[in-house]
């Protein structure tokens, strides 16, 4: 079985994936886990998973410009521009 | 503690180590191959730690007392002196008894009144903590296999014979002092 | 070339990436999979010529380290071959294809090692040969391979230090250590000076028109010399090439190596071939029990 190994380089960092190794168990995957990511004391945690509780998504559908919740939805300068020009004019009156 | 009965624990660590890493590169599974050595790599660890108390003692360095003594000098059961590559349910059986074997050594010696000789247990005792896990987890695999047990029957005498050596010991130290001797007194 | 595989040319070229799960050119796959599969196989051989040594190093210190070292090489190519199994070719059938001697490895590690002035030469030399092929796979366009280079280059690192530390250590010592060094040096030159293949012009090399790696053979060797040369000159040591020499230009001038010698080697015909490939049978033979016993369905 192939076990996904993710590692934590130092604490309160994401774990990231790190690679994989064959075992016939877990603990068999955590012993060659803890070996070749761990080592060195390269890795403060890491997380063995079997590789078939690993699911990727990897096609999002964005195809109505969804801009309302990103910062690019918000070209604020031209009418910042406009906000202090008219502001300025009120107190010049 | 006597810095001869210190000697005993070395060289069983020493002697182990040096045939635990005659698997470096030819293990069963490449996994294991990097698992097991690491196991080699602190057994010759814990050997220098204690080798580097026993010097203090001796007036002498760790690698003088690992190197430079005579084959018949060595203080190390007969367990650890076979050469057992390419026997994978030897091997295994050999590091299942003598983690077994070690982990009451150990104990003991983390009660010791000397400071220095319980602190270096202690530390020791909690690397071991992964070598004992190995072996359950490799006995587990194999212990159905008639030749692991047949290895194990094989083997566990061999625990209790001190200081009678086979040949094997007197081999393997022409191969380890092989270079250091070639140029005397030279450092490398 | 289809339409989709120039596509696929045009982005790998502007330094786009892939995983295994993209589509792949047909000719991308199996040449990029040859490529990793070496790789892998000399990792694993490059095992046998040191691991001698390891029974025969003389200190506590010079043990560990080059266990240590030899571990990593196992370690490597425990990494290449998953590598290789996600795009399609399991492990049991890359090491039956390098025991059969149907797939190759590395020419320097079918030279034998003669003394403890190999064992600072390769740790230094060789490896640093090697890391820096290593180093032009850092930005390879298959992802996965590029994302285990950078572990496998961070742990080379250590590798060459200690092999300049055992190197230093001899010319530091008796005139017989300087001797152990320089005869293994002159052992090895040649086939470091082969070790980065024949000056095909990269554009020329499908590894580096597909980005497989950045660098052509020739710019690898230049870099090989401009970093070491200078290097073996400082301590006193001689190159047994009498052309060796840096021009005005940077470039460096040497005897054109043996390219029949290297091709002779690689396809399976080097002094330890046979002896290095049959340790590996012998003892993959001894252990088939062991994979069956513990790669079985778990208890």
């Amino acid at each position: 079985m192939i076990y996904e190994v993710f590692r934590q380089e130092r604490k309160g960092q994401a774990f990231a994936h790190a690679g994989s190794v064959e075992a016939p168990n877990e603990e068999f995957a955590e012993a060659y886990a803890r070996e070749q990511y761990g080592r060195r004391g390269e890795s403060t945690a890491l997380w063995v998973v079997p590789r078939e509780a690993v699911h990727e998504i990897d096609d999002f559908a964005d195809e109505l410009q969804k801009n309302y919740h990103r910062v690019d939805g918000y070209p604020l300068k031209e009418k910042l521009g406009k906000a202090r020009e008219r502001a300025e004019a009120a107190r010049a009156r | 503690m006597s810095a001869q009965k210190l000697l005993e624990l070395a060289d069983d660590e020493l002697i182990l180590g040096w045939r635990n890493s005659e698997w470096t590169g030819i293990a069963p599974l490449l996994e294991e191959d990097v698992a097991f050595s690491s196991i080699a790599q602190n057994e010759i660890g814990h050997a220098r730690a204690w080798y580097e108390l026993a010097a203090r003692e001796l007036g002498t360095t760790a690698d003088e007392l690992a190197f430079d003594r005579r084959p018949d000098e060595y203080r190390c059961s007969r367990l650890v002196e076979l050469r057992l590559v390419p026997d994978w349910a030897a091997t295994i059986a050999r590091h299942h008894l003598y983690e077994t074997a070690d982990e009451k050594r150990i104990a003991a010696l983390k009660q010791s009144d000397d400071p220095e000789i319980a602190g270096l247990a202690a530390k020791i005792d909690r690397e071991e903590a992964y070598h004992r896990m190995h072996a359950q987890m490799w006995f587990d695999r194999l212990q159905d296999e008639p030749r692991f047990q047949a290895a194990l029957e094989d083997l566990r005498p061999l625990l209790d014979i001190r200081d009678e050596h086979t040949p094997k010991l007197a081999e393997l130290w022409e191969e380890m002092t092989m270079v250091r001797r070639s140029v005397a007194g030279a450092t490398w | 070339m289809t339409p989709r595989e120039q596509e696929f040319l045009d982005y790998v070229q502007s330094g786009g990436q892939v995983e295994t799960d993209d589509w792949l050119p047909e000719d991308y796959r199996a040449k990029l999979i040859k490529f990793i599969e070496m790789h892998g196989n000399s990792e694993l051989m490059g095992v046998l010529p040191e691991r001698e040594w390891i029974l025969r190093a003389p200190t506590l210190q010079r043990k560990l380290a080059l266990t240590a070292k030899v571990q990593d090489e196992v370690g490597h190519s425990q990494l290449i071959y998953r590598v290789v199994e996600d795009l399609g070719k399991p492990r049991e059938q890359c090491l039956d294809d390098l025991i059969s001697g149907k797939s190759k490895f590395h020419n320097v590690f079918h030279y034998p090692t003669k003394t403890w002035g190999d064992v600072g030469v390769i740790a230094w030399l060789v490896d640093a040969a090697a890391i820096i092929s290593q180093k032009a796979l850092l930005k390879c366009s298959y992802a996965p391979y590029a994302r285990i280079m950078k572990k496998i280059c961070w742990e080379e690192s250590f590798h060459i230090l200690h092999g300049r530390d055992v190197i230093l250590t001899m010319m530091l010592g008796t005139d017989e250590q300087r001797e152990l060094v320089q005869e293994a040096l002159d052992r090895w030159w040649g086939p470091l000076m082969q070790f980065h293949g024949n000056p095909i012009p990269r554009e020329d090399d499908p590894m580096y028109v597909w980005r497989i790696k950045s660098q052509g053979n020739e710019e690898a060797r230049q870099q090989f010399l401009d970093g070491y040369v200078p290097q073996i000159w400082e301590l006193g040591l001689t190159v047994p090439d009498p052309k060796l020499r840096k021009r005005d230009d940077g470039v460096w001038e040497y005897t054109e190596p043996d390219w029949d010698e290297l091709k002779h080697v690689v396809t399976g015909h080097g002094p330890k071939t046979a002896e290095r490939l049959e340790l590996r049978r012998a003892t993959r033979e001894e252990n088939a029990w062991v994979r069956r016993a513990v790669l079985a369905e778990a208890a």
